[in-house]
């Protein structure tokens, strides 16, 4: 299969293309290439593609995965809405 | 190695003041960062550009980087997009003292050539129609201010300057500087030794500390401002919105998030950029209070960048009165990203000895000891 038809990031709709495209242009750590492409930042925050990645970095800087660092975890972990954390804020009952 | 100058920090100060050296004609320039680029304040920062400021410095400063901005693509040979757009600020005023000071940096916005205006009410729903009529009293709109995308804009500086001939090293922490006699001889990085005579200090956050190690004391400090993001949604957002008072920004990016943030009272000052329960709370209370609509997004990830901070909240660039060769370009106070081309025109021009046409002297470290801080800068979020 095409690699520009292999989707790895489906929040942002990044496909395997764009990041060997990346890789090849020295961005070899995730929180590069999360900033070039905007993988991880979607409504899911990577939880998909953070171990597809992980692998195409090992594969093509020739390390293990486990020595592979995936990107910083930031809160929150599921998307609330900003009335919701209001209301939360102003009245808990 | 031997090196020309070594820039400290490739965030978009030293990009883009490694780009405009290179472009002048200065061979071997080598940029050194601790870590990936655009990891500090940089990639961090609210991704918006405005000209609307209550001094004359940051006005003018602000001015000419977007005059700057608007030709950036082609002047870098970019390929990629670096998502300008500019659909204005539309910063609202809380009270008849904040609408009479908004009166008066119009004025001296438009003396100096800023298209900015003052707005009723009435007028600023028609911009952004679903804001709380009850939440301010007035409001100022500048067409042409907006928003640009922090990543790209500095891989745009980056690219350019690497393709001219510059040296970056990333994940490369410098260590040490070693002067002698007043004459700065080489820095010493956890990987190697470089031979220098000039030094570029932009290392935004950490820029006091590179300070101390050549016993230069810059009066500036860190501190951490937090922001959110949203999940993208259609576009329905034009201006960034803002409010001093209210403390807070808010933008729908072109991609479709809205990025929103707000200082933290009484912040201890230090590199601490982690992220809080509490900013969530009064963020969700201040928007939700000031565009209902916005309420109904969900927020997905939270983060801090440093703020560094100088006296009169305006940048210090400057040769360092007592070393000469060690340039300084910080204190930006939250703003390094939008006047990112004019810190590469002036440091550069500075080096090469060549005249800058806008008066250095107000970018002078000794300003603040000289007279009563008279013209500090209050148009910060």
């Amino acid at each position: 299969m095409r690699d520009d038809l292999i989707i790895i990031c489906r929040c942002e709709d990044v496909t395997l293309a764009d990041v060997k495209r990346c890789l090849k242009a020295g961005y070899t750590n995730f929180e590069d290439l999360k900033r070039q492409l905007r993988v991880g930042m979607g409504p899911c925050q990577g939880q998909t593609c953070s171990a597809l990645i992980q692998r195409e970095i090992a594969n093509f800087t020739k390390k293990k995965m486990k020595d592979v660092p995936i990107q910083k975890t930031r809160p929150l972990i599921i998307g609330v809405k900003l009335n919701a954390i209001k209301d939360g804020a102003t009245d808990e009952s | 190695m031997k090196a020309n100058i070594v820039i400290i920090g490739a965030g978009i100060s030293g990009c883009s003041i490694a780009y405009h050296l290179a472009k002048k004609g200065m061979k071997n320039i080598v940029v050194l960062d601790k870590a990936y680029l655009t990891s500090g304040a940089t990639g961090r920062c609210g991704a918006g550009i405005r000209q609307q400021w209550g001094t004359e410095a940051n006005c003018v400063l602000a001015k000419k980087s977007i005059e700057f901005f608007e030709t950036a693509k082609e002047e870098l040979g970019y390929e990629d997009d670096i998502e300008f757009k500019q659909e204005g600020y539309l910063i609202l005023a809380s009270d008849k003292a904040e609408h009479d000071r908004f009166s008066k940096n119009v004025e001296l916005q438009n003396r100096l050539g800023i298209p900015s205006k003052l707005l009723s009410v009435e007028e600023a729903l028609k911009i952004v129609p679903y804001l709380n009529p009850n939440a301010f009293v007035s409001a100022t709109f500048c067409q042409t201010d907006g928003h640009l995308n922090p990543f790209k804009m500095t891989e745009a500086f980056y690219l350019a300057a690497k393709r001219i001939g510059v040296q970056f090293f990333f994940f490369e922490e410098v260590k040490e500087i070693v002067v002698d006699n007043k004459i700065i001889q080489k820095v010493i990085t956890d990987q190697r030794e470089i031979e220098t005579s000039i030094i570029v200090n932009a290392a935004g956050g950490f820029a006091k500390e590179i300070g101390e190690m050549v016993g230069v004391d810059i009066p500036v400090f860190s501190e951490n401002h937090e922001i959110l993001v949203t999940e993208p949604i259609e576009k329905m957002q034009g201006p960034m919105l803002m409010s001093f008072t209210q403390n807070f920004y808010c933008q729908q990016v072109p991609h479709g998030s809205f990025l929103m943030g707000r200082s933290t009272k009484n912040q201890v000052h230090g590199h601490d950029i982690s992220s809080s329960w509490s900013f969530l709370d009064e963020m969700a209370k201040t928007i939700c209070h000031v565009a209902p609509k916005i309420g109904e997004l969900r927020v997905i990830r939270q983060w801090g960048g440093s703020y560094n901070m100088s006296p009169d909240k305006q940048p210090i660039i400057t040769e360092a009165n007592d070393l000469k060769g060690f340039f300084i370009a910080c204190g930006f106070s939250g703003h390094g990203f939008m006047f990112s081309p004019m810190t590469g025109e002036i440091i550069s021009n500075m080096i090469l000895k060549k005249k800058n046409e806008i008066n250095p002297d107000l970018f002078r470290m000794d300003r603040f000891s000289e007279k009563e801080l008279s013209a500090i800068e209050q148009s910060v979020v």
